[in-house]
């Protein structure tokens, strides 16, 4: 049953000891944050944690590896100049490291969401990373088979989410958000707009059955073309989008 | 589109020049092998600077695995937007026809073969077309990959874009890679400062372009590697 939340708390209450947990964004761009701080504020631990890297700096998922709360990590991409909290823990035998090319990560997630038992990829044939899976030749082209990467729990970053929990992204920040969703047995999302009336449904991203949990959190992503639409829209009889403006949601929160 | 192009370079007959590429050199000279209405992803690094000699005539469209087509020169100023970046995470701005879309469908563009080229980097090539440019299996490192497998063997052209020698002077194309594989008989060519060299399943590596090495020479730093010359 679709919930809207009022706070990043509540929206991560649920998770658990020892759940897995698919955690949106490439970069910064759609990372749920103020999320992954609620999950760190909630001592939930020995998590599993799907993610492209496995932190950057001193926020986030970073923190959370700092704080040994992450137990194994599926990643495609761990080592980056600013990654000192996973080199740690990694060096000291602290986290266990599942190292998945980046497509065969994204297409692992589709196959779980989309019920498809396992899938021969190509990617990574031939190399240390497909050592110990089945190979198949098919069609004179050799492929790996791959399996599908289950969530307990998603938390993901989307631009806005309607009444019925469909959500649309901005941009680049989309990356993993839309698989996630639908990898994931509960979906957690934060947005930076609740919007009152319905999307349109021919420009729906993710169609609310993906989704459980709504949290609105402004987090200054598109602000500036917010102000814009909501200067045109104070012009109009019927806003086209968003009603509630990023003070109101402040305020609520 | 590509396939076009492919043909028209391979018929190139062999020509040499005295002095190595310079890396502007060398990236257009990749551009201008890449046929116009290509979609095209550059790698991280050096790839990248392919871009600034695809002319807007040619109507190429840049891929990033994270999710777009159609994307423009790095953002500056006003223009930064953080949730506009590229693959090496760098913002970037978004050209009109831009689309949108989420990372599993980013790669199965890539790895369904809508791609027409990549252009990688590399620690080694084969010359059967092995690459290399992931890990140099260094004990104790950690090891990650990215895209790089993805993009490997993602696009019908792969082309790797490197020097053909270490700082340290070693050999980097290789009758086979030492270093761990990121794609197995992916590279179809190697642009390099001193050579252009089209490579094939078969192990004989056709050479399209000299500049600051003879054939002689190729040929002594590789003995293990045949080489002909292009329409020779």
């Amino acid at each position: 049953m679709l919930e809207f939340v009022d706070t990043a708390a509540e929206a991560v209450s649920r998770i658990t000891d020892g759940a897995t947990v698919l955690i949106g964004g490439f970069g910064n761009a759609g990372q749920p944050m103020e999320l992954i701080d609620a999950l760190m504020d909630s001592g939930a631990t020995g998590l599993t944690v799907v993610n492209n890297n496995a932190g950057q700096a001193d926020a986030g998922l970073a923190l959370l590896i700092k704080e040994r709360r992450v137990a194994k990590i599926i990643c495609s991409f761990p080592r980056q100049s600013d990654s000192w909290h996973f080199d740690e823990a990694y060096r000291a035998g602290e986290i266990e490291l599942e190292l998945v090319p980046q497509g065969n990560l994204a297409e692992r997630m589709r196959a779980a969401g989309a019920g498809i038992g396992g899938f021969f990829s190509p990617t990574g044939y031939g190399t240390q990373l497909a050592e110990g899976k089945e190979v198949r030749e098919i069609d004179g082209k050799h492929y790996v088979l791959e399996s599908p990467i289950r969530g307990d729990f998603a938390l993901i970053k989307a631009y806005a989410a309607d009444p019925y929990g469909n959500l649309v992204y901005r941009k680049t920040a989309r990356n993993f958000g839309p698989v996630m969703a639908t990898a994931a047995a509960h979906t957690i999302v934060q947005v930076d707009e609740v919007l009152d009336e319905p999307l349109n449904p021919e420009h729906v991203v993710t169609p609310g059955i993906y989704v459980d949990t709504v949290v609105g959190i402004p987090t200054g992503s598109g602000v500036k073309e917010r102000e814009e639409r909501e200067a045109l829209a104070a012009g109009r009889s019927k806003p086209c989008m968003a009603t509630k403006t990023a003070a109101e949601l402040a305020a609520q929160k | 589109m590509s396939e076009q192009t492919t043909e028209a370079a391979d018929v190139q007959a062999f020509r040499s020049t005295d002095t190595p590429l310079t890396q502007d050199e060398l990236a257009r000279v990749i551009a201008e092998d890449i046929a116009p209405g290509s979609f095209v992803n550059l790698g991280i690094g050096q790839p990248t600077t392919v871009s600034n000699y695809l002319s807007p005539e040619k109507k190429v469209t840049l891929h990033t695995e994270n999710g777009m087509l159609g994307f423009g020169p790095e953002a500056t100023g006003d223009q930064v937007d953080e949730d506009l970046i590229n693959a090496g995470k760098i913002p970037v701005t978004e050209l009109p026809g831009a689309s949108y879309f989420h990372h599993a469908d980013s790669f199965a563009m890539m790895r369904g073969g809508h791609l027409d080229v990549c252009v990688l980097g590399a620690y080694q090539v084969s010359a059967t077309g092995d690459l290399a440019n992931w890990s140099t299996g260094k004990p104790g490192a950690i090891p990650a990959v990215g895209g790089a497998m993805d993009l490997a063997i993602g696009a019908k052209d792969t082309y790797v874009m490197m020097d053909l020698f270490t700082k340290k002077g070693d050999r980097k194309l290789m009758a086979e890679c030492t270093f761990p594989l990121t794609g197995v008989g992916c590279v179809s060519r190697i642009y390099s400062d001193r050579a252009v060299l089209l490579l094939d399943p078969s192990g004989v590596v056709t050479v399209r372009e000299l500049h600051g090495l003879t054939f002689e020479e190729l040929q002594e730093r590789h003995p293990d590697v045949r080489f002909e010359k292009a329409g020779a």
